[in-house]
């Protein structure tokens, strides 16, 4: 069995963690509570850029802390306005279809993420996808304690947390396909045979043209449809 | 050997060293005396009006109506053209095709025809860039319909193909749905080589992956002698039968235009011409521009070599029914290209260019130097291959390791990771391409970007599959590194003598040698002496490499 493991926030979706977490955090059962929690974010943002800086499991741990007290029946019930008002609008135009090629060539559609699991099962149900490996909110007596469950998903422990599963399910990662806009995800697209890079930030766009990994921009119109011209940006030579 | 065709010289102790390609720079080679060297003709005189021309062959066509008694108002057209592979490089403006959408673009509205779309019939090629387009078509016509009724086909477009029918032997067709449920196919070509046009427009053109496999595999062009001569090509053969198929269904009017081989402008017009004939001040020029390619840097000389047009004038414009238009067309291809050569030659020496139908604007990759070499160059000839069977073809180019991660990203995990696990045809056609096709991401690169269908590098290796077939050995001369011969199978030598002394060791005694002097465009019209035919004909479906009897 081969598979296509998809990261989300960038890669699917024109979206990072913040977008949804704003939400949830605007969301709560009061105004004052919702402006409690959202001036709390806007005065972590130093500490949040310092540790994505540092380390992408450091950035999520620090930013799901927010969530501490939230219920679970909550999260879980904001999930879907959360879809329809943060993700959704922001699919990338090619998503769908590059899902779709992905199923028509026989792979098992995987999104690894480090958003939340509920956050991103009702985009996993639009894509119509296999599996969902993403982060997952510790609640004790149904509130969220502000920690991840461990292995927070993240960084190299994507990668860890890939081999394990496809180990398990006896996924052949050699002729896996992998996805991803981030530097942060070069552990989880080395593991697979092929690699692509969605939207690249300048390293890993730098990292791709040194090892020849295809560089894909998934919003852009397929012949026929109105908008953005073609044009090419320089000749992209591997010496 | 004999030959009296002015265009056939033979080195002599007079001779001055030829100057040959090899990628973007020019090299000096002293060919040794008795060695042929087949240049292309001088090219044809131009149409002295091109215009009209194009309006006498629509208002004259063959075994067709004209064009205007096909039009009616509220009708639904088509037209579809040649992509970015031809001419080579780009002609100057206007392109031809241009000329054609300027003439037959107003008979159009003059006729009520308003449901028109252009479409760049490029099969599995790469797309064209916007500013690529607007080069071919010129300002006009891109104001009035870039990007939604002007655009590159898509042939992995979801519901993008509709199935038109299966041939007799087992072929399906399929064309871009647009096209198919039109009332009228304009097809607008450019025949820059006998390969292309006729009913390779429509059929390939406008197909998608499944309607090309029947024709671009191993099998096909092993059996194609040659494939620039329809008469003797299979792939020509399958792609008629499929046309043919084709045009039961849907209404095709063809225009086809050719060209001269007018490549150079002054004052490099002189590259194409035999060296012992140029001026001093020619001389002068062509010595310096060798010794200062070797200085600028390559995108320096690619830039040189393939952003200046070329002067092509035209030389024929034929319209009407693909099969009489296209018998016309290839007339014209041949009046210009071939050069009668009398009898084969045991080594073929020959450049090879920077350029080639599948690297406009981006880099000659190794895949397709092997597409260049086995394939094009190989092919050039009707009658019968200019090297004997079993010869050895003496190359030059540097073989470097460079990809375009735009044009040719699939070609790179192609020739890195599958040709170096196997170079034999049938198993990559077996067990490679079909998972390769169907790459999501290479797809998306091919629907959203620049970049070939990933099916393309394995076409370009079955390009060369009859060369492969039947040279015995490929000797590159001034690779850069051991690797890339190597995984195409090549051997390397430093200097042409050293190449010319590994040729001889296999060759018969006083080896008969031809240079090839390609660039501009051109073949050989080879004949073959009596008392040779007997051996060719009792080789042809020999691998190189075992001897038959004569």
């Amino acid at each position: 069995m081969r598979a296509a493991y998809f990261d989300v926030d960038g890669t699917l979706v024109g979206t990072n963690l913040l977008h949804p977490t704003l939400k949830y955090l605007m969301t709560t059962a009061s105004p004052i509570e919702s402006v409690r929690r959202v001036l709390g974010a806007a005065l972590d943002a130093p500490s949040l850029v310092a540790a994505e800086l540092k380390d992408r499991k450091l950035f999520n741990e620090r930013l799901f802390f927010h969530f501490k007290g939230m219920s679970q029946d909550r999260m879980e019930f904001l999930s879907d306005e959360v879809f329809d008002a943060v993700i959704r609008p922001r699919i990338f135009r090619g998503t769908g279809e590059l899902v779709e090629q992905c199923r028509s060539a026989g792979l098992r559609i995987i999104l690894v993420t480090g958003s939340l699991a509920c956050t991103v099962a009702p985009l996993a149900a639009h894509l119509g996808a296999d599996q969902v490996i993403a982060n997952r909110l510790e609640y004790k007596e149904g509130y969220a304690t502000g920690r991840l469950m461990r292995p927070v998903v993240a960084g190299p422990e994507k990668a860890r947390i890939m081999v394990a599963d496809a180990r398990e399910r006896g996924i052949d990662l050699a002729g896996s396909h992998a996805y991803s806009d981030s530097f942060s995800d070069v552990p989880m697209l080395s593991l697979v045979g092929h690699p692509f890079c969605i939207n690249p930030d300048a390293k890993l766009a730098k990292l791709a043209r040194s090892y020849h990994w295809s560089i894909l921009d998934i919003d852009r119109p397929t012949p026929g449809e109105q908008g953005v011209s073609r044009r090419r940006k320089a000749f992209g030579f591997f010496g | 050997m004999s030959n009296t065709h002015p265009c056939v010289v033979t080195i002599d102790h007079r001779s001055k060293p030829r100057v040959l390609w090899s990628g973007d720079q020019l090299v000096e080679v002293d060919l040794p005396v008795g060695t042929r060297v087949v240049y292309p003709k001088p090219p044809m005189a131009p149409l002295q009006d091109v215009d009209a021309a194009i309006r006498y062959a629509i208002n004259h066509p063959l075994n067709s109506e004209p064009l205007y008694a096909k039009l009616r108002p509220g009708m639904k057209v088509t037209i579809a053209l040649d992509d970015i592979s031809l001419p080579l490089p780009r002609m100057k403006r206007p392109d031809v095709r241009q000329r054609v959408l300027e003439i037959v673009l107003p008979m159009l509205r003059d006729h009520g025809v308003d449901d028109i779309e252009i479409v760049v019939a490029l099969c599995l090629h790469r797309p064209m860039s916007e500013d690529e387009i607007r080069y071919m078509v010129g300002d006009r016509v891109m104001a009035e319909f870039w990007p939604n009724r002007l655009y590159n086909l898509d042939a992995e477009k979801p519901g993008g193909m509709t199935y038109l029918g299966t041939t007799d032997a087992g072929e399906e067709v399929e064309i871009q749905t647009r096209a198919a449920e039109s009332d009228l196919i304009l097809y607008v070509n450019v025949n820059f080589v006998p390969m292309d046009g006729g009913h390779k427009s429509v059929a390939v053109g406008l197909c998608g992956y499944r309607s090309v496999k029947p024709h671009h595999n191993p099998h096909t062009i092993r059996k194609c002698d040659s494939y620039m001569d329809p008469h003797a090509s299979e792939l020509a053969t399958r792609v008629q039968r499929m046309g043919r198929l084709v045009n039961s269904k849907v209404d095709v009017f063809t225009i086809e235009t050719t060209l001269n081989n007018r490549m150079f402008d002054k004052p490099l017009d002189f590259l194409g011409r035999n060296e012992d004939d140029l001026s001093p001040s020619e001389e002068r020029m062509l010595r310096g521009l060798v010794r200062s390619l070797k200085f600028l840097p390559q995108p320096a000389r690619q830039a040189i070599f393939q952003k200046v047009p070329a002067p092509y004038g035209v030389t024929g414009v034929f319209a009407g029914e693909t099969e009489a238009v296209h018998e016309r067309t290839i007339r014209r291809n041949y009046d210009q290209y071939l050069v009668p050569v009398e009898g084969q030659c045991d080594i073929m020496v020959c450049g090879v260019p920077y350029i080639s139908p599948y690297n406009v604007n981006s880099y000659l990759n190794p895949l397709l130097v092997s597409c260049m070499v086995n394939g094009y160059l190989f092919n050039l000839y009707r009658g019968a291959p200019l090297v004997r069977k079993g010869g050895t073809m003496i190359v030059f180019h540097p073989c470097s390791d460079k990809f375009d991660a735009d044009h040719h990203p699939a070609y790179i995990e192609f020739f890195h990771r599958i040709l170096t696990q196997t170079r034999d045809a049938d198993r990559l056609h077996r067990e490679f391409e079909p998972e390769f096709a169907q790459n999501p991401g290479y797809i998306q690169q091919y629907r959203t970007g620049l970049a070939y269908h990933p099916a393309h590098p394995f076409f370009m290796w079955y390009w060369g599959e009859n060369g492969r077939q039947h040279v015995g050995r490929v000797i590159v001369v001034g690779a850069d590194n051991e690797y890339v011969p190597s995984v195409l199978g090549y051997e390397t030598a430093p200097t042409f003598a050293e190449a010319l002394r590994m040729a001889r060791e296999t060759a018969p005694p006083d080896p008969e040698i031809t240079c090839l002097r390609v660039v501009p465009m051109m073949m050989a019209d080879v004949t073959v002496p009596e008392h040779a035919r007997k051996q060719v004909e009792a080789t042809a479906s020999t691998p190189a490499g075992e001897t038959v009897d004569a």
